[in-house]
Formats: C-alpha cells, sequence, structure tokens
C-alpha cells in the first residue's frame, strides 16, 4: 500500500518544480531583444492596443511584480493570446492535443509491444547469436535520428508501396489510427531500442535472483515463472525510465509532427517558431513542461505503490 | 610509509594506473571499434578537402538529382552538388556539434557535482530540487523554446543544449563523489592534511569521473541526434552549410523520385553515433571496477 507520509513529501517536491517552471518560462519571452511588449502583441498593432497590453502584462512595473502577474494570470488558467491566429493559447493547445496524444500512445503500445519480447528473446539467449543481432539492432536504432527513421519509413511504406497515407490526420477513429500508424512506428521503434536495453539487463539480473530459483525448484512452468516472476520485477525498475521517456516522446512527437505534417502540439511548437509567435512558445512550453512533471508525479506513486522500498 | 600513506597508495584511479603501466591488457573490442570509426570520422572532419572529390557547395547544373554513379558516389541534389562530398564536408560541422555542445556541460558539471557530492547537507538539497525542475523540461522543447527565442543557429544551440545539459554530469559526479568521500584514501588524505581544494580536485575528482566520462561519450552522439534534428527543422545549422540535418532536409521533397539526397547523409549519423556508443561503451568495461 501506498505510505501517506510519502505521497504528501513527493507532491510536495511539485512545487519548486512548478516555480522553476513557470520562471524559466517567464524569463524565456524576456531573453528576446528589445521590447517584450513586441513579442507578446505582435508587430502590427493600434497605439491603444499597446497601451492596453502593457497595462494588462504590467509591462510598466518592476520585473518581479511583472512576474507575479504573469503567475497570476497561468494561475486563472490564462495562458495567453496567439499573436498569429488571435485565439487563446489554451484553444489552441485543446485542439492540438488530441492528435499528440493518440500518436504517443500508439508509439508506446507500438515500443512496449516491440521491447518486451525482443527483451526475452535477447537475455534468455544471452552471448548467442540472437542475443548479438538485437542488441546491435537496438543500438543502431538509438543512433538513427526520429527524422531520419520517418523519411525511411515514409518512402518505403507510403511513397512506393502506397500502404499508408503520406501524412495528415484522419477523419474517424480508424482512420486516424491508419495515418497515425507510420508515425506512430516510427516513434515506437526509437522508444522500443531504449526500453529494450534497460528491461533487458533488468531481466538479467531478475533472472539470477533467488526467489527465481525457488521458483523453479517449486516447479512452476517456465511461462508461469518469466511472466509472474520475471517480467513483474523487471517492469519496475524499468518503470523508473517512464517519466524521462515521456519528455522524450514529446520531443520525438516535435520532430514526428513535422516529417508527417500531423496538426498536433509539436507541429504548432514548430509553426509557432516560424511564425515568431511568443505567447505560444511559452505557454506550450509551460503545458508541456506541468505535463511531463505531473507524469513523473504519477511513476513515481506507481513504483512506490509496486515496491515499498522506494517509499522509504 | 606512514598508514595514511598506505591508505593513500590504495586510491583506485592510483592503483589502475599502476596495473596499466605493467602489461597493456588487450582493449575491449567495442573500444577498438569505437576508436576505429570516430578515428575515421576525425580525419575526415580534420581534412574533408583530400578526402571529398567536390567542394561543399559546389554545383554543377548538368548533373541536378543524378542517381549514384561513378562521378557522384552517392548522387547529386537539386543543385548539382554532390551528396558525398556534402556528406563528407558535414563531419566538420557534426563533430563540432558533438564537442562544443558538450564540453561546457561536461566540465561544469562535473566541477559542481563535486562540489556538492563533498559539501552533502543543505547544499546536495537544494541542488536535488534544481535538478528535478530542470529535468522535468522536456529536453528538446527547452532546447527548440530556447532557440526559438534566441534564433537560429549553432551558436545559440551550443547555449541552449550547454544551459541544460551540465545538470546530468552535475549528478553523475556528485553521486559518485559522495561514495568516494567515504572511503579510506579520503579519510587518509584529510588526515595527511591535505587542503578541501587539493583532496577534491587531485584525490575524489580522478576516482569519481569514469560514469561522467562514459556519460560523456552517449551525450555526444545525442548532441549530434539533437544538433542534426535542429538542422532539419530548420532551427540549427543553416543552409547552405553542409550538416547532416541540412542535408536530410534538403531531401524531404524528393523522397519519391531522388532518394539518395536523404538516405546517404542519414548513414554517417547511424555510424558516428554508433561509434560514440562503442567507445562509451568500451570505456566503462575499462573504467568502471568490476562489482
Amino acid at each position: 500500500m501506498l505510505n501517506l507520509g510519502y505521497v504528501l513529501r513527493r507532491i510536495l517536491q511539485m512545487v519548486p518544480t512548478l516555480v522553476f517552471i513557470l520562471v524559466v518560462t517567464f524569463l524565456l519571452v524576456r531573453l528576446l531583444p528589445g521590447d517584450p511588449l513586441s513579442a507578446i502583441a505582435g508587430d502590427r498593432v493600434t497605439d491603444a492596443e499597446v497601451a492596453s497590453a502593457r497595462a494588462a502584462y504590467g509591462l510598466d512595473q518592476p520585473i518581479l511584480a511583472q512576474f507575479l502577474l504573469y503567475v497570476r494570470r497561468v494561475a486563472t488558467g490564462d495562458l495567453g493570446r496567439s499573436i498569429v491566429v488571435h485565439a487563446p493559447v489554451w484553444t489552441l493547445v485543446g485542439q492540438r492535443l488530441p492528435p499528440t496524444l493518440v500518436l504517443s500512445g500508439m508509439a508506446v503500445l507500438i515500443g512496449v509491444g516491440l521491447a518486451v519480447p525482443l527483451a526475452f528473446a535477447s537475455a534468455l539467449r544471452r552471448g548467442r547469436p540472437a542475443d548479438i543481432v538485437i542488441r546491435a539492432g537496438a543500438q543502431v536504432g538509438l543512433s538513427m535520428p526520429v527524422f531520419y527513421i520517418g523519411l525511411v519509413l515514409l518512402t518505403v511504406f507510403a511513397a512506393h508501396l502506397r500502404w499508408f497515407p503520406v501524412g495528415g490526420y484522419g477523419d474517424s477513429w480508424l482512420d486516424r489510427a491508419y495515418h497515425l500508424f507510420l508515425p506512430a512506428l516510427t516513434l515506437g521503434v526509437s522508444l522500443a531500442a531504449v526500453l529494450m536495453r534497460s528491461l533487458r539487463s533488468a531481466i538479467v539480473d531478475v533472472i539470477g535472483a533467488e526467489y527465481v530459483d525457488f521458483a523453479r525448484a517449486k516447479g512452476l512452468s517456465t511461462r508461469v515463472i518469466l511472466l509472474r516472476h520475471v517480467l513483474r520485477n523487471a517492469l519496475i525498475s524499468t518503470l523508473a525510465l517512464l517519466g524521462p521517456l515521456v519528455g522524450t516522446l514529446l520531443g520525438g512527437a516535435v520532430i514526428t509532427e513535422s516529417v508527417f505534417a500531423i496538426p498536433g502540439v509539436g507541429r504548432l511548437m514548430i509553426d509557432s517558431i516560424y511564425g515568431r509567435d511568443y505567447p505560444v512558445i511559452q505557454g506550450l512550453t509551460l503545458a508541456l513542461a506541468v505535463t511531463v512533471s505531473l507524469t513523473f508525479l504519477v511513476t513515481d506513486l506507481i513504483q512506490a505503490s509496486l515496491d515499498p522500498r522506494v517509499a522509504r | 610509509m606512514s598508514a595514511a600513506e598506505d591508505l593513500l597508495s590504495r586510491e583506485p584511479a592510483l592503483r589502475r594506473r599502476r596495473t596499466r603501466g605493467l602489461g597493456l591488457p588487450r582493449p575491449p573490442p567495442a573500444l577498438a571499434g569505437g576508436l576505429a570509426i570516430l578515428l575515421f570520422a576525425l580525419v575526415l572532419a580534420i581534412v574533408p578537402a583530400w578526402v571529398a572529390p567536390y567542394g561543399p557547395t559546389t554545383f554543377d547544373y548538368r548533373a541536378i538529382l543524378k542517381p549514384p554513379t561513378l562521378v557522384h558516389p552517392f548522387g547529386t541534389d537539386s543543385f548539382g552538388r554532390d551528396i558525398l562530398s556534402r556528406t563528407i564536408w558535414a563531419y566538420r560541422v557534426d563533430l563540432q556539434i558533438a564537442l562544443f555542445g558538450t564540453l561546457f556541460p561536461f566540465v561544469f558539471g562535473t566541477l559542481v557535482g563535486a562540489v556538492v557530492g563533498y559539501a552533502g547537507g543543505w547544499t546536495e538539497i537544494v541542488f536535488g530540487r534544481i535538478v528535478d525542475a530542470i529535468v522535468t523540461f522536456p529536453f528538446l522543447v527547452l532546447v527548440i523554446a530556447i532557440v526559438a527565442v534566441l534564433g537560429p543557429g549553432l551558436i545559440n544551440l551550443y547555449i541552449a543544449v550547454s544551459a541544460v545539459g551540465w545538470v546530468f554530469y552535475a549528478r553523475i559526479v556528485a553521486a559518485e563523489v559522495k561514495v568516494q568521500r567515504r572511503l579510506d584514501y579520503a579519510a587518509a588524505a584529510r588526515v595527511m592534511g591535505y587542503s578541501t581544494a587539493r583532496i577534491v580536485l587531485r584525490h575524489l575528482l580522478p576516482n569519481a569521473m569514469s560514469s561522467a566520462i562514459v556519460y560523456w561519450m552517449t551525450d555526444m552522439a545525442l548532441c549530434i541526434l539533437l544538433g542534426s534534428s535542429l538542422g532539419y527543422l530548420g532551427l540549427g545549422a543553416q543552409p547552405p552549410t553542409a550538416e547532416w540535418g541540412v542535408l536530410i532536409a534538403d531531401g524531404k521533397n524528393y523522397m519519391n523520385t531522388a532518394w539518395w539526397i536523404s538516405i546517404f547523409p542519414g548513414f554517417a549519423i547511424v555510424t558516428t553515433g554508433l561509434g560514440f556508443s562503442l567507445l562509451g561503451d568500451g570505456l566503462a568495461d575499462l573504467l568502471r571496477p568490476r562489482r
């Protein structure tokens, strides 16, 4: 069971993280050369708009007051307005989040689906040809940039074989899964390479443990030992990777969405950079960082409930 | 020899230095493979003009989008530039990204880690919170955001990567220094009356750095991936600079008709990344004490 003290402590640890995220995203726009106003309100504005924006963002006040104003705005759910499409950043994030979530979810399924059997195959045949081939494959997968994997898959399966569409996002759910298959495979392959390596070494460690010998001595079948004892314990240490992996996954989504022209948050990020839409860049960075820190929290809590030793 | 001197002489790094001097052990195959690949890369980066058949931006109107032939082994792009030559010239740019993107994080992170690991207490708690906060940012998203604000280009890429990357080294070194600090040889150095700076820099750091050096190799591979990704997105090296990500982006609209523009530069990324990984694995075997 979960230890309440640990849960509270872990949630309290979020506070400095959130403060840091706010400081960085606040400073991000202030780093721009020139008047931050032009970054917040855009270049083509009337004098009246300039004056109202200046007052709304407290730009005539000292920097600390500006920061507190920023925190208050974020706390009330105001992430700013896009200066290119003139819509609240929240609305844009809401519109663009579903494709990214579906893409990431499919990528995780593909990644785990590839990594678990490969890790077992590799760990159980340690030092034999199968192990060497699988590990070499993972090493190549790790060295390959996501956009390159995407371009190769796109060329082979979409452009030449025409099995899949070259990009975009479908209308019905089935159509979306079909459109997102190649991008998800792209992300899934690079994810599988990372997961496979960690899972393999975890399995190798667990297989040598005494309780596995004991289970074998009890006469349990290999299948039961592998699934119930080895995989379950090996997954606990791999779970610790999941938090950082979500960050990697989001980064990968930014690139994959650009390669496959998927209207997700990653594509929104890149479009905002090309369009110098700084409020969107700021709001998105904040939203993504908070998402990742929440994932860290959740994975830590899951890990603590699976392995009480974590919550010391 | 006093007892303290005797203990000091059992310092792991010192012992390693001695045993290595006696009989050179055969380098592990991973190390040899990694070194060979990186040596090859280094030669291409230093003297591309001797190896590449053409210049990085030399174009030929009569050879536009030509498939691989003996004259152009990797084919040509939409400007009639030789892909093989551009891929070779790009070694210089991408290895530079690997080095400059990791050098400051390595040096600064190692020093911070040493201080934090040795001081412990409040320093360590505050540091832990800073690390947690920085690690929470999706690395690529943060780097992209910083580059977006500072403007595209390699210098800004280095600034963005350095601002974030040092944390990982500091974390590794701090953990290791914390372990080393409790060992007998560290106590002996204190008994000998050495200054804190001398103990940390001359005795603890050399023994605590092997993990950081191994991570440095992985980090250089990651940095090439990051640099080429930003180059591909138009946020890193700017065209017509020959950089692998830029080269691959040049060919993305021709994948159906002229696949060679994008495919061949990718081989360079993969082999160089493999070189760093192998070197890292090899060094890990060599440097880390067997547990």
